[in-house]
């Protein structure tokens, strides 16, 4: 049963939500970025309608860094120090549809077998209240890879009007929190969303990037874009920062690393950038020795590799945030646009 | 206005590439959008005609891209912009490229916009924005259009410009300018009068959101070290995230006391910085300091001149004297 | 008991830890002659001794910092008795900046100092140090460029 409560009553809602579990939404910032991100909910505190936060809800489950173990050297002695603390429920509103399919992204890495137990634990705690797009941005395309921002999925996915928001629970754990909200929401049918989701829908199309398109990419596409001339001209401006590995919210690779304490060494897990030149360096070296290489990795691994090993599913969520980020304005959409044009090319040439 | 239009660059380039006098053009390429504009280099006339750009987001600073364009084949035309010409300088004063493979064309400029500074203007459904006369015309995808004043609304790096004088260069097109008064240090003086508690929160807010991505090393003309230490699993501070909040202070003090007396205040480390953090202020800071105890030093204004902090005078004040000055 | 006790209290009395950078020719003497004159500086001080006072890199002060230290003070020759001719010349101009510069974040400027101590001046070296120390504990631990994962 679809449930609704007035713009004007959302913050009681969230107070509410907040006694439940930690509750963690979008806010806007302050000091010299307003951007909204992310942050633990206290009365009073206004949920950004933001389309994006900075970063993305990756962090939750997947965060820059993390302490895995600790070794304490004294004389002879090690002890071994498991930093974990047990995770309790969190609740995460407020997110895109984009983000909540990249979870099912990184979920694939994770959670395939060895179990990533850090991750596990984090994604079996955490409870998501997704938010339909009312004002998708230009730099979404998040429809090229199948998913329909009037149709967020999660364990609650909501529709925010000028005048309400719409909680429909999609999952027992969704079910259950809303229950606990008792008399602040009302019950009411679901099709008062309908006019709201065909808003949406044909928004979507009128987007810029809408008719992006994912033919040329795929699994079975290695051989012919591994070689393609002109990941030379795409990657030669860039400039190996990781930027958008850093705010992207399907990139995964990490290293782990110790840390020399002077009196032992903090063991820890830290978000790893294919755009960097120290990236899966090995005894004889680094695998990628130029930028076009890592560059071309980068696109790569969302489009070709990831693909073919995960039953075709493309491990970017066209949810904008590269596109926005990259200082200098190179980005997965360029990338897919000017390989797409190959059959035009050679065909003239 | 832009006396300088796209179309006499475009003529300017497609005639020194027909004459054969440079190979290369460093430019401007177009994006999807206005805003999305990428360095590239182009090889031909053609190429330019399809899609090189000049406008209100022709910000890039090129000297950078040099190191590496130079060390190819032939010659290259690069177009400065004034303060594009300061780090053109300071690169030739490190002897970090060959001037005789560089055609470099002068520019005026009086402020360009950026992708961050227009999306904050319009956060939702930005479609495209260009300068109309005085004002910056936004259009969006859901609230119609917007006009605002353009010079208020420049980036802080260009409502402080410090010279519109290009300083380096083979040709100027346009007139040049000259040095201007830009209060640039009226925000480091800001917080230099603030409390050491009030200092202190200010920076900890700031540089809590660095997310360690390396761009404003990595786009820093100043910052062309073969291998960065921050690069090296040697060094001991190769850390690749930020995992403490000592490491967020020591990588942000260590990378602007590498190029302090080198950096020419460009901004380009703020622009880039995907969590808009104030990083200028840290770079102006040592050039305040640099300004007022060991007199007014503009790095890259003449090549050749010798850095600050490679350099001394017997009557240099000392370090508790120079602590005195910034903490009012 | 009463000695339990005391030491409960000897305990919780905060003794700042202080790095001192000694250059070789004259600070690094000059804290040897304060010793061989039983002039008495807090033992608080662990001094490392370098070639130079130009040897310091600012990763040297940071990473002191880093490690636990609640002050860092260098020492070196006096301006134009440098042993290389003008090594301390330049390490006065970069401390500066970068004593500035922590101070410009907030890091109590208290914390660190700069001081010309000649291989004669042992009394001005346990002056120093005792001085030093002093303003140092007054400010109690460094917790503005600490790392915590070196204090757990």
């Amino acid at each position: 049963m679809m449930k609704k409560c007035p713009v004007s009553a959302l913050n009681t809602v969230l107070t509410a939500l907040s006694g439940v579990a930690p509750l963690y939404l979008p806010v806007n910032g302050k000091g010299k970025d307003t951007r909204a991100k992310y942050t633990k909910y206290e009365d009073g505190m206004i949920y950004s309608t933001a389309l994006n936060t900075v970063r993305s809800a990756k962090d939750f489950f997947f965060p820059q860094t993390e302490n895995l173990v600790n070794f304490k050297v004294d004389g002879k002695n090690i002890e071994i120090i498991d930093p974990r603390e047990e995770h309790e429920d969190f609740i995460l509103f407020g997110v895109r549809a984009c983000d909540y399919k990249s979870f099912d992204v990184l979920d694939r890495v994770f959670l395939s077998e060895p179990v990533d137990s850090y991750y596990a634990s984090r994604r079996a705690h955490g409870i998501v209240f997704t938010m339909a797009c009312t004002r998708p941005a230009e730099t979404c395309f998040c429809t090229t890879f199948g998913i329909d921002p009037s149709e967020p999925q999660g364990d609650v996915s909501c529709y925010m009007t000028e005048t309400d928001v719409y909680f429909d629970a999609k999952t027992e754990k969704g079910e259950v929190v809303l229950a606990k909200l008792g008399d602040l929401l009302a019950d009411c049918e679901e099709s008062t969303v309908n006019e709201q989701k065909e808003l949406i829908s044909s928004r979507m199309k009128a987007l810029p990037l809408s008719s992006l398109s994912t033919e040329a990419f795929g699994g079975d596409k290695l051989d012919k874009l591994f070689d393609d001339p002109r990941w030379e001209s795409l990657s030669e401006s860039c400039l190996a920062c990781g930027t958008c590995t850093y705010v992207c919210p399907t990139c995964q690779c990490y290293d782990i690393k110790d840390f020399d304490t002077g009196h032992g060494v903090c063991r820890f897990r830290c978000w790893d950038s294919c755009m960097y030149s120290e990236f899966t360096k090995m005894s004889a070296g680094q695998p990628r020795l130029t930028q076009m290489q890592r560059f071309r990795q980068r696109f790569m691994h969302k489009l070709v590799y990831y693909p073919a090993n995960n039953d075709g599913l493309f491990s970017c969520v066209g949810c904008g945030r590269c596109l926005a980020s990259c200082p200098i304005s190179m980005n997965i959409v360029k990338v897919m646009k000017t390989l797409s044009e190959e059959a035009e090319d050679n065909g003239s040439k | 206005m832009q006396t300088v239009t796209r179309e006499t660059l475009l003529d300017k380039a497609s005639a020194l590439l027909a004459s054969g006098e440079v190979s290369r053009v460093l430019g401007w390429k177009k994006g999807e959008f206005a805003y999305d504009v990428t360095p590239a280099v182009f090889e031909s006339a053609e190429e330019m005609e399809k899609d090189f750009v000049y406008d209100i987001f022709s910000g890039a600073n090129f000297s950078k891209y040099l190191i590496k364009e130079t060390a190819k084949e032939g010659k290259v035309l690069v177009f400065l912009k004034p303060c594009d010409s300061y780090s053109f300088n300071q690169l030739l004063t490190e002897h970090r490229f060959d001037r005789e493979k560089v055609y470099a064309i002068g520019i005026p400029c009086d402020g360009m916009m950026d992708a961050s500074t227009v999306k904050a203007l319009a956060p939702e459904g930005l479609v495209s924005a260009e300068r109309d006369g005085d004002n910056l015309v936004i259009h969006t995808l859901y609230d119609g259009d917007k006009i605002l004043p353009y010079a208020d609304n420049l980036p802080d790096r260009c409502r402080h410009c410090k010279s519109k004088k290009v300083v380096a260069y083979d040709e100027m097109l346009g007139e040049n300018g000259d040095v201007v008064d830009s209060h640039r240090f009226d925000e480091v003086a800001e917080l230099e009068a603030m409390s050491e508690d009030a200092r202190f929160a200010f920076w900890q807010n700031e540089l809590s959101r660095c997310i360690r991505c390396n761009a404003c090393r990595d786009v820093c003309p100043a910052c062309t070290c073969e291998k960065c230490v921050f690069d090296n699993p040697k060094s001991g501070v190769e850390n690749k995230a930020i995992s403490d909040s000592y490491e967020e202070k020591m990588f942000h003090i260590i990378r602007a006391f590498h190029v302090a007396g080198r950096c020419t205040d460009c901004g380009e480390c703020s622009r880039v910085c995907p969590q808009n953090i104030p990083l200028h202020l840290l770079n102006r800071k040592f050039i305040y300091d640099i300004d007022r105890n060991y007199g007014d030093y503009m790095a890259g204004a003449e090549e050749g001149s010798r850095a600050p902090l490679v350099n001394y005078k017997t009557e240099d004040p000392e370090a508790a004297d120079v602590l005195e000055r910034g903490d009012k | 008991m009463q000695v339990n006790e005391s030491n409960i209290v000897a305990n919780e009395e905060f003794r700042p830890k202080i790095v001192a950078f000694c250059c070789n020719w004259c600070s690094y003497a000059g804290a040897d002659l304060a010793g061989n004159n039983r002039l008495a500086y807090p033992a608080d001080i662990k001094i490392i001794r370098v070639p130079c006072s130009c040897r310091v890199n600012p990763m040297f002060i940071l990473r002191a910092f880093q490690r636990g230290a609640d002050g860092v003070i260098l020492c070196g020759c006096h301006p134009g008795d440098c042993h290389y001719t003008s090594g301390n010349y330049y390490t006065r101009r970069r401390m500066a900046m970068l004593f500035s510069m922590l101070n410009y974040l907030g890091i109590e400027k208290e914390r660190t100092r700069v001081e010309w101590v000649s291989a004669a001046e042992g009394a001005k070296f346990a002056a120093t140090m005792q001085d030093f120390a002093e303003k140092v504990k007054a400010l109690g631990p460094n917790k503005r460029l600490e790392d915590l994962r070196c204090k757990q």
